[in-house]
């Protein structure tokens, strides 16, 4: 079994990134830590041949939703996130945008596009975390990304 | 496709950030008692050096030609994967490894955890922490201390094998014409450390 260090190494960034897409850049970081706590705790016995990635993630994602959850103004609210996500991003301009718009997005096409773009999963390993077919997060990704397009180059 | 070149961008995260991360994950996995094993890596004048700890002490000391990689293999398969870089958990350690390469400390006052060597292997350990700072034994002495005076080679094993070299002193053991004999991080290594201890 791979060290932890290890894990943490190559995953790190990506995990950090889905964290930021799902509760937005003021609270990820708090979200990577439990996460990664959590990872740990049960990496030891985790089954040799499970995918990483795919783990990792999934725990991301259900820290994130606790996270969400019990600030459940939040989730009615998503113009908050909106603003937090687009806080401490690095350049101001077109990633603040961006974050903008990921955050506008319905939560199914967010999650199909942060999981598959951000955590590097596969349609099939997205439908696992978030539930339905892989065709249907195949869809919802492609319906997002139209959409952030047309924001984006729609300039609106 | 531009938006997804978009997205590439936002995937990225500066080191300072994951440096940060890292240090907060380090701090709670220690509160929690999540971590088994924790490392660091350390400069010295016969190269880099990796030590490791668990909760019970000092368990492993690589040298450079050990590669990182497997030294850190060898320690999840055999002691625990629970296992982080984690600096400021070796700092009494790096210390007393600087004091020492400076000539400033002969004995190292550390607690060691010894579960990586067994048996015949550890009693030779046991022996050789005995022979003292600047002074030299030799791999067949070291076999009568251990009580199996035909067991030269396997002291020899003992030695090559020896998980926490420079604080367990198998630089100190030679062979009985005087020549160095083998050395886990190299012979130049093991020269370098019987020099300074001679000044």
């Amino acid at each position: 079994m791979r060290p932890f260090e290890e894990i943490v190494r190559e995953h790190g960034a990506s995990v950090l990134s889905v964290c930021r897409a799902l509760v937005g850049t003021a609270d990820a970081e708090d979200a990577w830590a439990e996460t990664f706590l959590a990872a740990l705790r049960a990496y030891p016995s985790l089954r040799p041949d499970s995918s990483i990635r795919g783990w990792l993630v999934t725990i991301a994602h259900n820290k994130c939703m606790d996270l969400l959850r019990s600030r459940s103004r939040r989730i009615a609210n998503e113009t908050e996130l909106t603003e937090d996500a687009g806080m401490q991003t690095r350049a101001a301009g077109s990633d603040l945008d961006l974050w903008k718009s990921i955050a506008g997005l319905p939560e199914r096409q967010r999650l199909a596009i942060v999981h598959h773009y951000f955590g590097g999963l596969s349609h099939a390993a997205t439908a696992a975390i978030i539930g339905g077919s892989p065709e249907s997060v195949r869809k919802a990704s492609s319906d997002g990304l139209f959409s952030l397009r047309s924001k984006i180059t729609g300039g609106d | 496709m531009e938006t997804l070149e978009n997205l590439e961008e936002l995937r990225q995260v500066d080191e300072s950030t994951l440096a940060r991360l890292h240090q907060r994950l380090e701090r709670e996995s220690e509160e929690e008692g999540l971590l088994a094993v924790a490392f660091r890596e350390i400069d010295s004048p016969i190269g880099k050096l990796l030590i490791a700890s668990t909760s019970r002490g000092l368990v492993r000391l690589a040298f450079q030609n050990e590669k990182r990689e497997e030294v850190l293999d060898e320690l999840s398969r055999k002691l625990s994967p629970a296992i982080l870089e984690s600096p400021s958990k070796l700092d009494k350690e790096s210390r007393e490894l600087d004091e020492y390469f400076r000539g400033e400390r002969r004995d190292f006052d550390l607690p060691l955890d010894l579960s990586l060597s067994t048996g015949f292997r550890r009693r030779v350990l046991g022996e050789m922490a005995r022979i003292p700072y600047g002074a030299t034994s030799t791999y067949s002495r070291l076999a009568v201390a251990a009580g199996s005076p035909n067991a030269t080679r396997a002291v020899g094993t003992a030695c090559a094998t020896n998980p926490i070299p420079i604080v367990l002193p198998c630089h100190r053991v030679l062979r009985t014409d005087g020549s160095l004999g083998g050395y886990r991080g190299g012979l130049e290594a093991k020269s370098t450390l019987l020099e300074l201890e001679s000044r």
